[in-house]
């Protein structure tokens, strides 16, 4: 049963700000289970597409649905989703230790033992406020904090974006030993495909705030006879700036 | 592309219990220790500095009542002494301030800092839920800056008893209305009642501006401009006031107005002033003997007994001193209410606005 679920469920919708629409008439549905890359080189529609899975932002048109169903902001919704916002906020003036007590508590389950173990793996301590950790430590223990909540959805937006070569790969490292190892559906954004070539096994490409492709990887590079993400991608928003030029 | 059908939430979800109240605590305290403790230190600095001056205060004001025989050198000296702590009445010009300092730096901060960070990114998508989040932070950073404040002002109550004490008068000693502008709200549960809104208009100023020092700001002027208001507009209306002609108003009320008649025909300060000029002359006696407070204190009870004879009445308006408590409890019942809606308010946003 599990694998015939949508993790993320989207019909007709749309956000505006202002005048302005980020996204919209999305219609999508990202199956369970996968890795899905939410590239979207020009534009802020990526952003706004995870806000609203995870409740953040409420739709200003059509319907959202996680988890099968759920709506984003429900409290199973909260509880089976972790999200990792642009330039993983974490609250500087707490050490790190402090973090993993504020995080086990706004929580109904919490990994204590991985996050901990896991922090000291990547030798960072534990009384350090989160403030003076590197841009790349900060974003492994917001990482950290996300998956010891054991959620079946994780969330990242932008994960990599602020990172150095090195720190982007063991961040991606942890992301697919938990998909991985654990089962955990993962929807990430970027604007730079080739980060994404490794570990994406979905992918939703947006253009203009619309939805311009979705599917399995595999299934898309292979319809279109292109050999990697990136070709892909740029084929068919070239493409279909062509059609709306003609 | 999967179907676009979904089975409704499983039966699974009803079951879900939030995340306990209990948890918030020990967040609660180790995101805000810094500011509790200023608060803490804050007060409890001005309140040794208080407990201090009120001691020498009292001691000297228990020296001028007990005195003998009232109007000697020797007491007079000792009333002297005990008006020379006056100085620290100024004082409650800076004691106005601390409610709104407590409101503008726990309050204004609380959502204005998540926002601005990016934190509540984080701090919305925890199981926890987010309007949960902002009802448990809000209702126990109020509690925790309203029952220090509560206390503090009970230190108030008693350092400035001694000038409100209403046999002052009889003894020749200076005696304050309850009332007195800039201190009503000091002492009374009214203190706390303002520490509480300060901090809500802090709050809600938070939600709304997203920006912490804008947001400080912003609550600064608000309360100045509702405390000025509710003190100089609305506060001398919370009960009908008292009218009265005699000219013995004691020296607790709150004297609103007073203006002089004659022949039903209310006389304009002006012709009172001419009136006064024209026949200090004639009532008063003048020489060296009647300088000094005493002479003058005559000179002036004379010219009332001239007045009233030639036919003049004067009126006063004032809120007694014994209604000090039900002005109290209003003023403190409409700011707690004001409070409520100003937190409801923002929780509302929180739970609602698209950030």
């Amino acid at each position: 049963m599990r694998e015939h679920r949508n993790i993320l469920e989207a019909n007709g919708l749309g956000k505006r700000y202002g005048s302005t629409w980020a996204l919209r008439e999305c219609t999508l549905a990202v199956p369970e289970g996968r890795v899905t890359a939410l590239v979207d080189p020009n534009g802020a529609g990526k952003s706004t597409l995870l806000n609203l899975a995870v409740g953040l932002v409420a739709p200003s048109a059509g319907k959202v649905t996680v988890l099968g169903g759920r709506l984003p902001g429900s409290r199973p919704a909260l509880d089976g989703i972790a999200f990792v916002a642009q330039d993983a906020p974490l609250y500087k003036n707490l050490s790190v230790a402090d973090m993993i007590y504020v995080t086990r508590n706004l929580n109904r389950r919490f990994d204590r033992r991985y996050a901990e173990d896991r922090l000291a793996e990547l030798e960072i301590p534990a009384k350090r406020k989160a403030g003076k950790l590197s841009g790349g430590q900060q974003a492994q223990v917001a990482l950290t904090l996300a998956l010891a909540r054991r959620p079946r959805l994780l969330v990242l937006d932008e994960p990599v974006a602020m990172l150095d070569p090195i720190a982007r790969h063991d961040f991606m490292a942890t992301v697919l030993a938990a998909a991985s190892a654990d089962g955990v559906s993962v929807l990430l954004s970027s604007h730079v495909l080739t980060e994404l070539e490794r570990v994406a096994s979905y992918l939703v490409l947006l253009s203009c705030g619309r939805v311009r492709l979705a599917g399995e990887v595999e299934a898309l590079l292979a319809t279109h006879h292109l050999g990697s993400l990136e070709e892909l991608a740029l084929a068919y928003l070239r493409e279909n700036v062509t059609e709306v030029a003609q | 592309m999967t179907a676009l059908t979904m089975p409704a939430a499983p039966e699974a979800d009803a079951s879900l219990r939030p995340v306990p109240w209990r948890r918030m605590a020990g967040i609660i305290w180790r995101q805000h220790r810094v500011a509790l403790t200023g608060v803490a230190v804050l007060l409890g600095v001005v309140a040794v500095l208080i407990w201090i001056a009120g001691t020498s205060m009292h001691h000297s004001y228990a020296i001028a009542v007990a005195c003998q025989p009232p109007g000697s050198p020797a007491c007079q000296e000792a009333d002297l002494a005990f008006l020379g702590s006056y100085g620290f009445l100024a004082n409650g010009i800076m004691l106005q301030v601390l409610p709104v300092l407590i409101g503008a730096f726990v309050g204004a901060p609380l959502l204005a800092r998540e926002i601005e960070t990016g934190t509540f990114r984080y701090a919305w998508t925890q199981g926890f839920g987010r309007w949960r989040w902002a009802l448990a932070k809000l209702v126990s950073l109020a509690l925790a800056v309203t029952g220090p404040a509560w206390l503090f002002s009970l230190l108030l109550s008693w350092y400035y008893q001694p000038y409100f004490f209403s046999g002052n008068q009889s003894l020749g000693l200076t005696e304050y209305t309850p009332f007195f502008p800039g201190l009503f709200d000091l002492h009374g549960v009214a203190f706390a009642a303002w520490t509480l809104t300060a901090f809500a208009i802090g709050a809600l100023a938070g939600m709304l501006i997203r920006r912490v020092v804008p947001a400080i700001a912003a609550t600064l002027a608000v309360y100045a401009g509702l405390a000025f208001a509710v003190g100089g507009l609305l506060r001398g209306h919370y009960l009908t006031p008292l009218l009265t002609t005699s000219p013995n108003v004691p020296g607790s009320a709150w004297i609103l107005g007073q203006w002089w008649t004659k022949g039903g025909v209310t006389l304009s300060h002006a012709t009172m002033d001419h009136v006064f000029n024209s026949t200090m002359p004639t009532v008063a006696p003048t020489g060296p003997a009647v300088n000094g407070p005493a002479g003058k204190d005559q000179a002036f009870s004379s010219m009332l007994q001239y007045l009233s004879q030639h036919g003049y009445t004067q009126w006063t308006r004032y809120q007694p001193g014994s209604r000090f408590w039900p002005f109290q409890w209003i003023e403190s019942g409409w700011l707690l209410a004001l409070s409520v809606l100003l937190i409801a308010t923002t929780i509302w946003l929180v739970r609602r606005r698209a950030a």
